[in-house]
């Protein structure tokens, strides 16, 4: 049983990480807490279905297209809403609240245009082909996921920390003003963040919407809730953090269901939350009052 | 009740009123109100509850409404959330001023939303709230849905019967009302038959996993899954029990009653075990007009939600002809609740009456429906009955 739930655990760790990894970028560069992510994730999961359900479109071409709407969403979020109030030195709380009622508007459009009721991926095209290894079982989404969590976990850390690109983003989570000073396009690489936050957010969400048979408005609540441990616990803005903490809450909920007992998980996968943040008060790999991008 | 029965009742009752004392109330159209979860996580039986009572409405005004007046039925989203239903009920009984109300949806939220119908002395009528306790809330409070500690006894004792169980784990979701007591009266008729308990596992809304808890359940090796869950979490369970290769018997709660589960969970939607006091195969008459002119209506299969929704619209009718409209409210939503114990009613659901219900300390409070269960497992895409 112990090798099954390593495995369950791997595999729930790398999906909250994967939701956790575009909700951590938008924080650490632009030092916004996209409350709007969890809507994001939503509508790349309803964006796929509908390409697959009305066009007919295999699952790759419908993550692309998940890839190009969630990323046009998020740069419409960002022109339209975060813009502006960048432009306007908004306080932080201001963005934050701003993208809960994106939030609300994104869910119920979804309500109003497909419904409430759960929907899903055609059976057939859900790859549910079983793994079997050491009285193991995993399907191969699941390994889809978890490589595709680490694989973008290392793209994005190595963009960050070795290219140019990187290190212009660094500098705009830094200061964005002494970054425009030093000739950094700040408010390009805004969209460029905030899209790519975005296409990751939905690219997630089908991935999830597959793992778990359910694509319904309000998919993306309870992923925000346990993303923004995942960043609180991996350190605001970290890349590694994401994966990271995602793994922790992921192995901290699986583990106590093996052994505590499963009315216990939340107390035990939040109370550990709350131990790490007393021993690290600024996450596993964040720095104090310094943000890292 | 059949169109033709009600028509003969309705007739009856407008050539009363043509002798009778005060002609000008009668001809008047009857306003009802319905709260219920059109919106949100519950919006799917919400959306079958409206479809099942617009149905029964269109029925009973294309033959002849009642009392010479139509049924108006004012229908209103309480997005499955207390705090909506609350709202939505003052909104439907102080300001639309309907005789009666329906709804809401869950039973988290009738808990919330019932003390209102029930301090303004108005009937609240649920055609879908099985949790105990919601007509211990007050004397105004009826609901026709079988409540799970009536139901879940038969449906386990069928299927342990029938498929030979002898041993069951448990998995319920622990942050809901519905699912809670679903999974104690589960526990309830477990207790009661001396069937063992490998491990009882939970989970929460918006879950995504199962796989934990489900491991978890395998490594304990019994004979099936009682799973106490609504169908979002239920049909993901299932998916995931069979991908973990447990291919065991599960016995769902009202939650699991649904054809959605076949759209959700495919073709790992078998051997599923449902009580419930209605069954789309049941070959009786009243049932089989009402399949058929649903599916007419909706180009969709109707559920036990909408099926009782329907009878819920059928059995209120009855009730309102047995009284005398005298269009002062307070007096009139007082004859329509002493009128509705007294109905009967054989409709898609079967023969129905209204049983008593008490409160904690046995006074004397709202009413309960009763009426038998017909216990179903899956196969195929498809209910088949066993009992």
């Amino acid at each position: 049983m112990l090798e099954q739930q390593l495995v369950n655990a791997l595999s729930l760790g790398c999906v909250y990480a994967l939701f956790a990894l575009g909700f951590t970028l938008i924080f650490g560069v632009l030092g916004v807490i996209n409350l709007s992510h969890g809507a994001v994730f939503m509508v790349g999961a309803y964006g796929a279905l509908q390409v697959v359900t009305r066009f007919g479109w295999s699952l790759w071409a419908s993550l692309l297209a998940a890839l190009v709407i969630s990323a046009a969403l998020g740069l419409a979020i960002d022109y339209f809403v975060l813009r502006p109030l960048r432009k306007r030195n908004a306080p932080h709380l201001i963005p934050m609240i701003a993208t809960i009622g994106l939030a609300i508007v994104c869910n119920n459009a979804a309500q109003g245009l497909f419904g409430a009721e759960n929907l899903r991926f055609p059976s057939e095209m859900v790859p549910d082909a079983q793994l079997h290894f050491l009285g193991v079982q995993i399907s191969v989404l699941e390994v889809a996921i978890i490589v595709l969590s680490f694989a973008l976990m290392a793209t994005l850390f190595v963009v960050m920390r070795k290219t140019q690109l990187g290190r212009a983003l660094r500098a705009i989570a830094e200061s964005p003003k002494a970054a425009a000073l030093l000739g950094v396009n700040v408010e390009g690489l805004f969209y460029l963040t905030s899209a790519t936050a975005a296409a990751l957010g939905g690219v997630s969400g089908v991935l999830i919407a597959l793992y778990s048979n359910a694509v319904f408005p309000l998919m993306g609540q309870p992923m925000l809730h346990k993303g923004i441990a995942v960043i609180i616990l991996g350190g605001m803005g970290d890349i590694r953090g994401a994966l990271i903490g995602g793994l922790f809450l992921g192995f901290a909920e699986v583990m106590s269901v093996a052994y505590i007992g499963s009315t216990m998980r939340d107390a035990v996968a939040f109370g550990l939350l709350f131990i790490v943040l007393l021993l690290r008060p600024q996450g596993m790999f964040g720095k104090v009052l310094e943000r890292k991008a | 009740m059949t169109s033709a029965a009600l028509f003969r009742t309705t007739a009856l009752a407008a050539a009363l009123a043509a002798f009778g004392t005060t002609p000008t109330a009668y001809a008047a159209d009857i306003k009802l109100g319905a709260a219920e979860a059109l919106s949100g996580p519950a919006g799917q039986y919400g959306q079958s509850i409206k479809n099942g009572f617009e149905l029964a409405v269109e029925e009973i005004n294309a033959s002849g409404g009642v009392k010479g007046g139509k049924l108006v039925l004012q229908i209103e989203d309480e997005a499955g959330k207390k705090e909506q239903a609350i709202d939505v009920f003052k909104k439907l009984i102080f300001q639309d001023k309907v005789l009666m109300v329906f709804g809401p949806t869950l039973s988290n939220s009738a808990q919330a939303a019932d003390p209102i119908a029930q301090a303004a002395k108005t009937v609240v009528f649920g055609t879908s709230n099985t949790a105990d306790g919601i007509t211990s809330i007050g004397d105004y409070v009826f609901r026709n849905s079988v409540t799970e500690a009536d139901v879940l006894p038969e449906t386990l004792r069928v299927s342990a019967k029938v498929a030979g169980i002898k041993k069951v784990a448990v998995l319920y979701g622990n942050d809901d009302v519905f699912t809670k007591s679903g999974y104690d009266a589960f526990k309830k008729a477990l207790d009661d038959m001396k069937i063992p308990v490998t491990t009882t596992e939970t989970f929460a809304k918006g879950d995504v996993d199962f796989k934990a808890q489900l491991t978890k359940i395998k490594a304990s090796n019994p004979d099936a899954i009682v799973l106490s869950a609504l169908i979002a979490e239920g049909a993901p369970i299932m998916v995931q029990a069979r991908q973990l290769g447990i291919n065991l018997p599960f016995i769902g709660g009202n939650g699991m009653n649904s054809v959605k589960i076949f759209d959700l969970a495919k073709d790992k939607s078998d051997n599923l075990w449902v009580g419930s006091p209605w069954a789309l195969g049941s070959q009786t008459k009243e049932n089989q007009h009402f399949v058929v002119a649903y599916t007419q209506k909706y180009k969709a299969a109707p559920d036990q939600f909408s099926a009782q929704a329907y009878d819920a619209m059928s059995i209120v009718a009855k009730a309102i002809v047995k009284i005398k409209i005298t269009g002062n409210l307070e007096t009139d939503r007082k004859s329509l609740r002493d009128a509705l114990p007294t109905v009967t009613h054989t409709g898609a659901t079967g023969a129905f009456q209204f049983r008593q219900a008490t409160t904690k300390d046995g006074k004397a409070a709202g009413y309960d429906a009763r009426q038998a269960a017909i216990v179903s497992v899956t196969k195929g895409g498809k209910y088949s009955i066993e009992k």
